[in-house]
């Protein structure tokens, strides 16, 4: 892209006599074209080229040296070619009614030339401008924008806990301990009732048991130890053994009734 | 762990370490958070002015630009670093750089406006290209039939061309005005 300008700017120094029949090859006409931006840049350098005073435009030469170039163009570029056709256009209305005898009672008519100038002027000063913008510094090329490195470490921000909070918490995990072994208990068929079967047939065996050796702390896990328990009561409760004491703190034992 | 600052030298380390490390231009409101509410506007832009001269005679340069305050490289170093990275930004073609130029001065501008001042359709592609580099962006609808797009620069734009505002554009001549307008032409015709 910016090959084919800079080529098409050096075609366009090269051509400066197109008007007077210079031939352009087509495909090169297609570079060419791209030297200009519009019919107002086409206008305003066969301005400058030929020192045309602006504001007394010799519309007929001009309007000619347009026409030429226009022609050539239309064969290669029509869809380019229709803004350069209206321009033509505006033209020869500038120019036929500058043929026309001025009407001596309408006093100080705008030069028909006013509106086209205007444009021409204001265009350029766009073009200028956007020339300036193109020669200033820019970020990326004549300007350098300074970083550090810098590894950005995020410093984990751990959240504040209370001793209640934790005791809370911890209160809610036993909870749900407990929850979930229940459950396990009846997924591994721990149930009472099956405790109490065991118990019975032990105690049938050993006639008479100490209560602390119906558990087995070391192998069995705190729910199993707790079903045992419960199914120590559910037999007491329903009259199935009978427990002893001899005196409070001394051993506790079991037997059938 | 609360940071605390006692003296200014220490804030302007503060702030220099922030503006060293950041890939993009700090606006003073970023700046006094680096302080958490313990300054003042007037004092930190005082301390960016100090700052600024401190690093007078250094290679880096602190510049303040539309979106606030960058280290950036002494221009005159720019030459040499160009050569540690050969493969450039391409610079845009006339059309692009002349759509910007109408954006620029004229905003905030329609695509209509672009075509009667250039005399050319607008090649969409000269406006996405300048939207994509954000330049340029759509700041409201002109309130006339088919709604068009206005369009602006934007503050990246201003960062890119180290300006802090659009007034800072270089001022657009009136081309050789007195040359044309040596007799009264009608311009509102």
């Amino acid at each position: 892209m910016i090959e084919l300008q800079t080529s098409a700017k050096i075609h366009g120094e090269a051509i400066t006599s197109l008007p007077q029949d210079l031939y352009i090859p087509p495909d090169a006409l297609e570079v060419y074209l791209e030297a200009f931006e519009g019919p107002l840049d086409l206008l305003l350098y066969l301005i400058r080229k030929h020192n045309l005073d602006i504001l007394d435009i010799p519309m007929a030469d001009l309007t000619s040296q347009y026409m030429e170039y226009v022609d050539k163009m239309r064969q290669v570029n029509l869809e380019l070619a229709a803004d350069y056709l209206l321009m033509s256009a505006v033209l020869i209305e500038i120019k036929s009614r500058m043929l026309l005898p001025e009407p001596a009672d309408i006093e100080s008519e705008d030069d028909p030339r006013a509106e086209l100038v205007r444009r021409l002027m204001e265009y350029e000063s766009i073009k200028l401008a956007a020339e300036r913008l193109d020669a200033m510094p820019q970020v990326g090329q004549e300007i350098l924008v300074a970083q550090a490195y810098y590894r950005q470490i995020v410093e984990i921000q751990l959240p504040q806990v209370e001793l209640d909070e934790l005791i809370a918490a911890w209160k809610g995990v036993l909870e749900r301990v407990s929850h979930f072994s229940h459950h396990k208990i009846s997924r591994a068929e721990l149930s009472v009732r099956e405790h109490m079967s065991q118990i019975l047939r032990r105690l049938k065996q050993d006639k008479l048991v100490e209560f602390s050796a119906l558990f087995d702390v070391e192998n069995d896990g705190i729910s199993k130890l707790v079903v045992c328990f419960l199914a120590i009561l559910e037999l007491a409760r329903e009259g199935l053994l009978r427990m002893t004491q001899q005196a409070a703190s001394s051993p506790i034992y079991l037997q059938i009734v | 762990m609360q940071a605390e600052l006692n003296n200014i030298h220490e804030m302007k380390r503060v702030l220099e370490a922030a503006l060293l490390t950041s890939p993009e231009p700090l606006a003073l409101d970023e700046l006094l958070k680096l302080f958490a509410g313990r300054m003042e506007r007037a004092t930190l832009r005082m301390l960016l002015d100090e700052l600024k001269s401190d690093w007078q005679e250094r290679t880096l340069e602190l510049m303040q630009v539309a979106s606030g305050w960058r280290f950036q490289a002494r221009a005159e170093y720019a030459p040499f670093l160009a050569r540690l990275s050969p493969e450039k930004q391409q610079r845009y073609s006339r059309a692009a750089m002349e759509t910007l130029a109408i954006i620029a001065y004229r905003q905030p501008v329609t695509r209509g406006d672009i075509e009667n001042i250039r005399g050319v359709t607008v090649n969409p592609n000269i406006i996405r290209q300048l939207q994509e580099r954000d330049w340029i962006d759509v700041v409201g609808q002109r309130d006339v039939p088919g709604r068009p797009s206005l369009y602006a620069t934007t503050k990246h734009f201003l960062d890119d061309l180290n300006l802090r505002s659009l007034a800072e554009l270089p001022p657009m001549e009136n081309f050789e005005q007195s040359d044309f307008m040596q007799q009264e032409i009608p311009t509102d015709l």
